[in-house]
């Protein structure tokens, strides 16, 4: 057996999932019996048969890749509830081994893959497509890139309506359905409790969990996922807000995206709106959130 | 000889791993410690609190960039993205030398996350040092290689694991991280005697060192970085530094980590045989 060969018989087996008692599966992945599959390339010893040895690599790989996935969707996890997050998380697996070097990147396509599996999230799949699209997002603003930010005086020099803006990497604008940023900011602070906590006490805990996902109604919110000092926040945003801020991420120039998000509102004179937009923009400027050398774009 | 063009002609003492719960601790307090090493993965990004920190760490300590998914050993060629991220950090952090296992966790693009065992046969031997030479090549750094502990042996070995480890390093003219924590999990594993393959390593040719802990069962041992260092490593620590002379030596505390000072103090142990080892020297 050479070494390409033997690497792809181990792997098959190794991420081949576990029984619902977490044994290796007793059927290999050609179809034969896992102990007479193991044994063509691993040895026994007085201690352990082929199986069994194998079966430690099959373990670690699983209990390894579902606590990653479970680190990073929190979340969803209590959405879901810890038996069918295990499910999702494993069907998800199966489908979609990590095929990057880092398990940072393990749920990179989970929400693709729920979109397509409906049957996974059940009844909650909205509320849970909303919280995979946040904590993401918490994923990327969190080492996502940062450039110098444009500093207010630039940005004052340039002929406005025609400034192109762009917006640091690290933010991300979410239009989301449920109010899923309220509920993961409390997620996050009970999983920072029970790190403490005795067993009684997570229990208790985990109780009150579930009501919070249970009391959770739809609310449109819109959201922009960003970094302060290194950590990341999440901050609401009003719905012309957004709307002119994903203009301005999708390459529009500051007028074009105030005409595409804002257009012609009835009942707000021009000066109200130039107001709001003026106040909006101080904030993006203060958090640092565009991104200097911004081109001009070409006048209309 | 406390350097070599393995790690760069440094001579480092005693480090610890940069893990996250003691952060807060290192930046405000400011403990005396030799050098850190630092998980390469941790860092490949593009920005962030990581980074920010590491930086910080940077201005007051020594870093030594440590990888857990290079795979040396794995059948495919190097990844090209994680080549030129890990290149950038080296860039960063200077990293006197840059160490990886000598095993395998990816086939097909698939990773499993996992430091697997290689088969100890000559055909894998020459693919890993090639690749220890391609990875060493393109990020112009001294690399070293690390035995990992395992749980599996294969039907197509043709050579005991440290006969193998002398194979690779011959070839790819590469240096050795020597992890005796992992020597010893192995050698229990697997029924043979710790210190042969101590005594079998090429001494000139050792970078670094590492010791942990690890974690017993009724059948085996696991490699679990959650303990301290038990007395037959520190003896195989002992011989390890007696051949291959005041080596830079870290240790590893990966789980139930605890305080900043008790991970400090267990590292520092090492002292003692380093001291000895000096003294009987001089006499």
């Amino acid at each position: 057996m050479n070494l390409l060969t033997l690497q792809r018989t181990m792997a098959r087996a190794v991420m081949q999932p576990l029984t619902r008692s977490e044994n290796m599966s007793t059927v290999a992945p050609n179809g034969e019996r896992m102990k007479k599959y193991a044994a063509r390339f691993i040895k026994p010893n007085d201690r352990l048969t082929s199986f069994e040895r194998l079966e430690i690599y099959n373990r670690q790989y699983w209990w390894r890749v579902l606590e990653g996935l479970a680190a990073d969707f929190p979340g969803l996890q209590a959405i879901l509830g810890n038996r069918r997050f295990e499910d999702l998380s494993r069907a998800y697996l199966i489908e979609h081994p990590s095929h990057s070097f880092t398990m940072r990147n393990l749920g990179s396509d989970l929400k693709s893959w729920i979109e397509k599996n409906p049957k996974w999230a059940g009844s909650r799949q909205n509320m849970a497509l909303d919280m995979i699209r946040l904590e993401w997002a918490d994923i990327e603003a969190f080492d996502g890139a940062q450039e110098e930010p444009l500093k207010l005086q630039d940005s004052a020099q340039s002929d406005g309506a025609n400034l192109r803006l762009r917006l640091q990497p690290y933010v991300r604008l979410l239009d989301l359905r449920y109010p899923v940023d309220k509920l993961l900011l409390k997620v996050k602070d009970l999983n920072e409790d029970s790190e403490v906590s005795s067993n009684t006490f997570r229990e208790r805990r985990k109780h009150k969990q579930v009501l919070a996902v249970a009391k959770l109604k739809p609310a449109r919110i819109f959201l922009a996922v960003h970094r302060v000092d290194n950590s990341v926040y999440f901050r609401r945003l009003d719905a012309n807000e957004y709307g002119l801020l994903l203009a301005i991420q999708t390459g529009k120039t500051l007028g074009q995206a105030v005409t595409h998000a804002l257009g012609k509102k009835a009942g707000v004179s021009e000066l109200d709106l130039a107001q709001q937009v003026s106040g909006w923009f101080q904030n993006w400027m203060s958090f640092g959130w565009f991104c200097a050398g911004a081109r001009k774009g070409r006048a209309r | 000889m406390p350097a070599n063009p393995f790690n760069g002609f440094t001579d480092y003492g005693i480090g610890i791993g940069l893990r996250s719960p003691h952060f807060h601790h290192i930046l405000t307090r400011k403990p005396v410690v030799d050098w850190f090493e630092i998980i390469s993965e941790n860092f490949m990004i593009d920005g962030g609190r990581p980074l920010r920190i590491l930086d910080q760490i940077m201005e007051q300590y020594r870093v030594v960039q440590h990888g857990v998914s290079m795979y040396f050993g794995s059948a495919e060629k190097p990844n090209r993205e994680h080549l030129r991220r890990l290149k950038e950090l080296v860039k960063r952090t200077k990293t006197p030398w840059l160490s990886d296992h000598l095993c395998w966790g990816s086939v097909d693009g698939r990773y499993t996350h996992d430091l697997l065992p290689m088969p100890y046969t000559f055909e894998a031997a020459r693919k890993t040092a090639q690749k220890v030479r391609e990875v060493r090549d393109f990020l112009e750094v001294p690399i070293a290689v690390e035995n990992v502990s395992s749980y599996a042996e294969f039907h197509v070995s043709e050579m005991t694991e440290w006969e193998f480890l002398n194979e690779v390093v011959e070839r790819a003219d590469c240096g050795i991280l020597l992890d005796v924590n992992n020597i010893y999990v192995s050698s229990r594993n697997h029924s043979f005697d710790p210190m042969t393959y101590v005594e079998s390593v090429p001494a000139e040719r050792v970078a670094q060192i590492h010791i942990a802990g690890h974690s017993k069962y009724e059948k085996y041992i696991l490699d679990t970085h959650d303990h301290p260092v038990i007395d037959p490593v520190w003896k195989l620590y002992a011989r390890a530094i007696e051949r291959a002379g005041h080596t830079a030596t870290l240790l590893e505390w990966d789980d139930s980590i605890p305080s900043f000072k008790e991970v400090h103090d267990e590292a520092l142990k090492a002292n003692r045989f380093l001291e000895k080892r000096v003294l009987a020297r001089a006499v």
